[in-house]
């Protein structure tokens, strides 16, 4: 009999399913995987290198860059560390907007990971709709930030600026008539806490329509039931967080076992998984996004009620007002030194996590007491699960291996930093 | 510091006792420093002992303490792991040094925490720290054939070769960096009195 050889095949950099610029040597022993070497940082621009180079606001813009679908998640961690070295209190309301729009961050990201694993797989459908509810949530960011995707909209102190009163609309053009733009307009008529509020309201109908089209099908569970099993235990020898861990059937969930913000004030549960295979995380990921939008609810309930300041009145840490700065001396040199010279934080060193849609995103801060850090380390979620993939991928089929990819919910942004 | 953390140390100090300095407890967190001799042995304590019970390894990461200023030992390299208990809900760090500064070197995790791999090859690529019996240390986030370990604190954030397609040789191609390194702010550390009431400035 001839001998018969295990070969490789080179899957990516540039592959649609590789979600990035992922570079996996697959070895086959003919359609089985038998190893997997992901090549990783084609995507590595030194984001920490480059803080050590920028003063600690300076930083914020940056860490939207790495995980690129759930943007305000990764300023959310930086800022906590900050806030925590500094040893200063965010004002209540500010907690709660960010609660809120970590939240809507969640449901975006959860509604990009299952529409694009879906298609990965070969369901085509499910994207096109995953999509249309995203793009809510994009008009969400752009509403309070100014920008779909990186907002920069989280500061140490607070957030930028308040809630909007008002929501953009659309305009007719030769592409929309008015009765198109009519029904576009109808829920963008209120401030930007009605939309949301309005979105959270049709939101659950939704997630109904996702499980019809998918939670049921017959080909999405043959391609992802008992696929990529990994036992509670296994899930933390790995590093395993997020759903990943909770797929595995740990419940674990920062939210609520180390709170921050207001976390403790929501009324939320955890979904765990019983297998630990791709199905498993795809039911976690699906009903996370209907408890997000409980707490979305909620937020937006507190806001409504309850004005305030939304930024630290500390005017060595956040900006003064403009108005203030207009016309008194202070409050102009307090706004120079800031933007010029930055905020001077305390020597020290701090770990400051949150439960970041895709797992723990951590932000391991040292500071000498500079305008700069002196180092910044960024612990991201999808780093250990990429880690993870040759031990999950082993055994199974090569096409199995594109579902795992999606399961990991991977951003190679976040993975490379 | 809170009743738990407290509580913490009080352990830490029973069952590791000598092995470690001080544990120290600072803005809610505890930090304990060891010896690179008994590095191996604490972390499998920290794992295994009931009491700690420290059963996931969140982050490893290296760090150069080449210009800060409150290193007195003069060592430079340190791996830093964060390390939780979910069994208590507890986090510690657990900073170990690398005794020599031209060649550091450390006692591999990996066994203990397979998770360690991947952050110990990150340390590696970006810091040079060599892990002992690690199986399969190999750069990950830098170029293939990258030269340097770029988060040492004395390599320039410009680095020292860049890329560019050459259409000659019809590839690409490697030359000595073209831009000149530059720097908007300056870092400044402020002595403790700056900006208050009373002092100068």
């Amino acid at each position: 009999m001839a001998e018969i050889k295990n070969y490789h095949l080179n899957f990516g950099p540039q592959h649609p399913a590789a979600h990035g610029v992922l570079r996996l040597i697959l070895e086959l022993d003919g359609e089985v995987v038998v190893g997997a070497d992901p090549h990783i940082g084609l995507l590595h621009r030194g984001t920490e290198k480059l803080a050590e180079t920028r003063t600690w606001l300076q930083t914020v813009p940056y860490l939207d860059r790495l995980d690129y679908v759930s943007m305000m998640c990764n300023e959310h961690a930086y800022c906590l560390a900050v806030e925590r070295l500094l040893g200063i209190e965010v004002p209540i309301r500010a907690q709660y907007i960010r609660v809120l729009m970590d939240e809507v961050t969640r449901i975006r990201n959860h509604l990009l990971n299952i529409g694009t694993h879906a298609l990965d797989i070969g369901a085509m459908g499910m994207v096109l709709y995953t999509f249309r509810e995203r793009e809510d949530l994009m008009d969400v960011y752009e509403a309070v930030s100014g920008a779909r995707l990186h907002a920069a909209y989280y500061r140490p102190g607070g957030v930028y600026r308040d809630l909007p009163e008002q929501m953009p609309k659309y305009r007719a053009n030769k592409f929309k008539d008015e009765a198109t733009v009519k029904r576009l307009n109808a829920a963008r008529e209120g401030s930007l806490l009605d939309f949301i509020d309005d979105f959270a309201d049709r939101f659950p109908r939704y997630l109904d329509e996702y499980h019809t089209l998918l939670t049921e099908n017959r080909i999405w569970k043959q391609r992802t039931v008992g696929v990529a099993v990994v036992s509670p235990e296994q899930a933390l020898q790995l590093s395993f967080t997020g759903p990943m861990l909770r797929g595995s059937g740990v419940a674990w969930d920062l939210r609520k076992k180390q709170p921050y913000e207001v976390y403790d004030r929501m009324d939320f549960d955890i979904p765990v998984g019983t297998n630990g295979d791709c199905y498993d995380r795809y039911l976690v990921r699906m009903e996370e996004m209907r408890q997000s939008n409980r707490i979305v609810k909620q937020c937006v309930e507190w806001l409504r009620n309850n004005p305030g300041p939304v930024i630290s009145d500390n005017h060595k840490v956040a900006p003064p007002p403009r108005e203030a700065m207009k016309s008194n001396m202070e409050e102009l040199i307090h706004h120079f030194k800031l933007f010029s010279e930055g905020m001077h934080v305390p020597a020290g060193e701090v770990y400051a996590s949150i439960e970041h849609p895709k797992g723990e995103f951590g932000i391991w801060a040292v500071s000498d007491g500079a305008n700069k850090p002196y180092r910044i380390k960024l612990r991201s979620p999808g780093f250990p699960h990429l880690a993870a993939l040759a031990e999950m991928c082993k055994g199974h089929m090569l096409a199995d291996a594109t579902a795992i990819i999606g399961t990991i919910d991977l951003v190679l942004g976040d993975t490379d930093r | 510091m809170s009743a738990k953390l407290e509580h913490l140390c009080e352990k830490l100090k029973e069952i590791l006792g000598g092995a470690i300095g001080d544990p120290l407890s600072r803005l809610g967190e505890v930090t304990v420093e060891v010896p690179a001799a008994a590095y191996h042995e604490v972390a499998k304590t920290l794992r295994d002992h009931a009491e700690l019970k420290f059963e996931e390894l969140i982050d490893l990461s290296g760090i150069d303490y080449l210009s800060y200023s409150d290193r007195a030992s003069g060592l430079r390299f340190a791996a830093v792991s964060h390390l939780l208990s979910m069994t208590h809900n507890w986090r510690l760090r657990l900073r170990v040094f690398a005794s020599d500064n031209d060649a550091p070197s450390l006692p591999t995790v990996t066994d203990l925490w397979p998770g360690a791999n991947w952050y110990e090859r990150e340390a590696f690529d970006l810091f040079g720290i060599v892990f002992e019996g690690h199986p399969d240390l190999r750069r990950i986030l830098t170029d293939y054939g990258f030269v340097g370990h770029p988060f040492r604190k004395d390599f320039p954030v410009s680095g020292y070769v860049e890329m560019r397609y050459d259409p000659e040789q019809r590839r690409v191609v490697y030359q000595p960096v073209t831009i000149e390194p530059r720097e908007v702010t300056p870092r400044i550390v402020r002595e403790e009195s700056y900006g208050k009431a009373g002092g100068r400035g």
